[in-house]
């Protein structure tokens, strides 16, 4: 007997849904035996992990700042991955982003108001968007492997950051420590629920999904993205022009992180430091085949993930457990999807043994 | 070996966090709660383990008074607000934020709990709520100096730096200039990754000074894996923020040892007492807050006292490593022969002295 796995004609809907779901309550219910396993209790560290982020009155608000940033991003790389284009960059694409919003935030000096935010959120969709061009131009031009070149340009991007924010840009004020001088009020963005911390940022990433979605479902240019993405072939005889479907969805990509930057930065902290590049564009990415490329996909999974980081910090104080304990519930409810995708897009089925060699099955 | 530490470490904090939960109920409402943020992983052998212990050292001895808790490897974003929030809602009565880059989020904060105390440490924004901390590690950095001016064959020495922030330019250059006291020609090679723990790239970092000729490497980042790399290739380096001799017996020479201890079972009494005030304390050898590691059995006898001379020097006042003439980079005269450099001036300083080489 050996196993072998078919490919089934079309995945159901159902199965696509259920498959993110079953890993999510997987991972909690491996979570409750192995904590009570080492001697912790389980339900309890389960519950402050996945639970209590969103039932808090005052959690959900670290939630919804944490999530903001990784569904934006990922909204602009699920566009790119579904073409098979590969932008492992937008990490830079962010940064950048933030330091072109610095940039219009510094040169409009004292003046502020809605005028300057919005050409400061421009302005980070442009850096950002230039920046995903980069590896565009060489992908076409030159035909240089993108995932290479868009990940190699991170590291660019934080040279360009540390040079900015310890040179030329370096507050005056700052003691001659590395970091932008503080935004003044009138540049920064507005909160919107009185007597909270959820600013304008995290309504454009409530928004922003469901214009994604009607974009990518209804729109010649979503359709263009889908074929080019699943039949490459086909879409060539359509008359779909590959290098531009690159360059659109590394100029998306980037623009997306880019806005990100720029909310983060005039919406959260107010300035830029080393420290701000922490990682949203490389969770992003996770974040965006968590939501299986899908729009409204991206917005529950940004959620999830910013569920699991406040919850894996609250369960620090409270239930004493590691904060390495986040990263492993991240990395099985991952494995359990890709896991589950086999399953989901192909049938397991059972033959009996034959004697030619089947190598590769 | 690191790894079966680690492990035992683990366990042991599984052991402690079952042993709080049974002890809990009776007492916990009247103990007064401290808290405090951390940078990297309490088992990075260094920075924060030297904060964790300075933590610990308040449950030794408060720990009847006062329950102290922590969160660990919290980024120096905008998602440290809530978490340093969090610590005040779950009623921290006082707070460390213990790394430069919370400092911001520390003052914005300490606005919304006026009531809770908060304690950043180096930093320089204070408030009636926010004082600020910090010691001063060049100390070490001029002891270290002079073992390795004194030691090495090449006279090329290597510096791993984090950031070009004061801090990190105050200890290379007390490295440096140390050094050149006991070999004139010393040059110090400076490498600055960008991180302050990250054990690959400290490695990555090491080998790169090693291929430029270094032949003793200190290291200004908190994990030892510079110090392994330096064990393999029969070299010498330092132990940071902590004694890191178990992981390179041959190849550590000495380390500065960042004793938070005292300062914070004193800061947590005050709380305790209802006499805490915002102060901006930047203690050294003098106050206890920078110790010398036990010295290799490799340092001769002559170096020893040499470096025991820079101690002792610190404690009574006689000795300061920023003592002029001066001179930055590019050969200009930065101090004058007999002017010693404020503490003020040192703490913003952004110019590496003469025998630096740097990208920056």
């Amino acid at each position: 007997m050996r196993l072998k796995l078919e490919k089934r004609p079309e995945p159901s809907l159902l199965m696509l849904v259920a498959a993110p779901v079953a890993s999510v309550l997987l991972t909690m219910i491996i979570g409750v035996v192995v904590f009570d396993l080492i001697g912790i209790k389980g339900a309890k560290a389960v519950m402050d992990i996945f639970l209590t982020p969103i039932l808090s009155p005052v959690k959900w608000q670290d939630v919804a700042a944490k999530a903001a940033p990784l569904i934006i991003i990922a909204l602009g790389l699920s566009v790119g991955n579904r073409a098979q284009v590969w932008n492992i960059g937008a990490e830079g694409q962010y940064v950048i982003g933030a330091l072109a919003a610095a940039g219009v935030g510094i040169a409009a000096g004292a003046s502020g108001g809605p005028d300057v935010l919005l050409l400061m959120i421009a302005a980070g969709m442009i850096g950002g968007a230039a920046w995903g061009g980069i590896p565009a131009l060489l992908r076409t031009r030159f035909n240089v492997n993108e995932i290479l070149s868009s990940l190699m340009l991170t590291y660019v991007a934080l040279q360009v950051l540390g040079f900015m924010v310890g040179g030329p840009w370096k507050d005056p004020n700052g003691r001659n420590f590395p970091a932008t001088a503080p935004l003044a009020d009138n540049q920064t963005l507005p909160i919107i629920v009185p007597g909270t911390t959820i600013h304008l940022g995290v309504a454009v990433a409530v928004i922003l999904p469901f214009v994604f979605w009607i974009l990518m479902s209804r729109s010649v240019f979503g359709f263009q993205i889908r074929v080019v993405g699943s039949a490459p072939n086909a879409a060539r005889h359509g008359g779909f022009d590959a290098g531009r479907t690159i360059w659109l969805a590394m100029l998306i990509g980037g623009g997306m992180a880019g806005l990100a930057g720029s909310l983060e930065f005039s919406g959260m902290l107010h300035k830029i430091d080393l420290g701000f590049p922490s990682g949203y564009g490389f969770t992003a990415i996770i974040v965006s085949f968590l939501g299986r490329l899908n729009p409204i996909g991206c917005l529950v999974a940004g959620i999830v993930m910013a569920v699991t980081y406040v919850g894996g910090q609250m369960a620090q104080t409270s239930v004493h457990i590691p904060n390495s304990t986040a990263g492993i519930f991240q990395a099985m409810m991952l494995f359990f999807i890709l896991a589950s995708d086999i399953l989901v897009r192909y049938r397991v089925r059972l033959l009996p043994s034959a004697k030619t060699v089947g190598a590769g099955e | 070996m690191a790894q079966i530490s680690r492990r035992t470490l683990i366990k042991g904090a599984g052991a402690l966090a079952t042993a709080a939960m049974i002890g809990k109920p009776a007492l916990a409402a009247d103990k007064i709660k401290v808290g405090f943020i951390f940078l990297g992983p309490i088992g990075d052998y260094g920075w924060t383990w030297a904060h964790n212990k300075g933590r610990e050292a308040i449950d030794a001895a408060l720990g009847d008074k006062v329950e102290t808790i922590y969160v660990e490897n919290v980024a120096e974003d905008a998602s440290a607000i809530p978490v340093i929030r969090d610590l005040a809602q779950q009623g921290c009565k006082l707070i460390f934020t213990t790394s430069y880059g919370y400092m911001d989020q520390t003052i914005q904060v300490a606005g919304e709990f006026p009531d809770v105390k908060f304690e950043h440490c180096t930093g320089f924004k204070r408030a009636d709520n926010v004082s600020t901390y910090n010691s001063k590690f060049h100390e070490g950095r001029a002891v270290l100096g002079t073992i390795a001016g004194k030691m090495s064959k090449s006279g090329t020495l290597g510096y791993l730096g984090s950031y070009k922030v004061p801090e990190v330019v105050l200890g290379v250059n007390a490295f440096a200039l140390a050094a050149q006291k006991q070999n004139p020609a010393a040059t110090v090679k400076l490498v600055l990754i960008d991180s302050w723990f990250d054990p690959p790239k400290e490695a990555a970092a090491t080998e790169t000074l090693i291929n430029l000729g270094c032949d003793i490497v200190t290291t200004h980042t908190d994990s030892p894996g510079p110090l392994q790399i330096l064990e393999q290739k029969g070299l010498f380096g330092f132990g940071q923020g902590a004694d890191m001799s178990q992981f390179a017996p041959t190849a550590h020479l000495t380390a500065i040892e960042d004793i938070w201890g005292p300062y914070y079972v004193a800061r947590a009494q005050a709380i305790v007492d209802g006499k805490w005030a915002s102060a901006d304390t930047w203690d050294g050898f003098k106050e206890g807050t920078v110790m010398i590691a036990p010295y290799n059995p490799a340092v001769p006898a002559d170096v020893v006292a040499l470096a025991d001379g820079v101690q002792a020097g610190y404690k009574d006042g006689t000795y300061n490593i920023f003592t002029g003439p001066i001179y930055a980079q590019d050969g200009t005269l930065k101090v004058k022969e007999g002017e010693v450099m404020a503490d003020a001036d040192l703490a913003t300083i952004d110019w590496f002295v003469k025998g630096v080489e740097s990208a920056s």
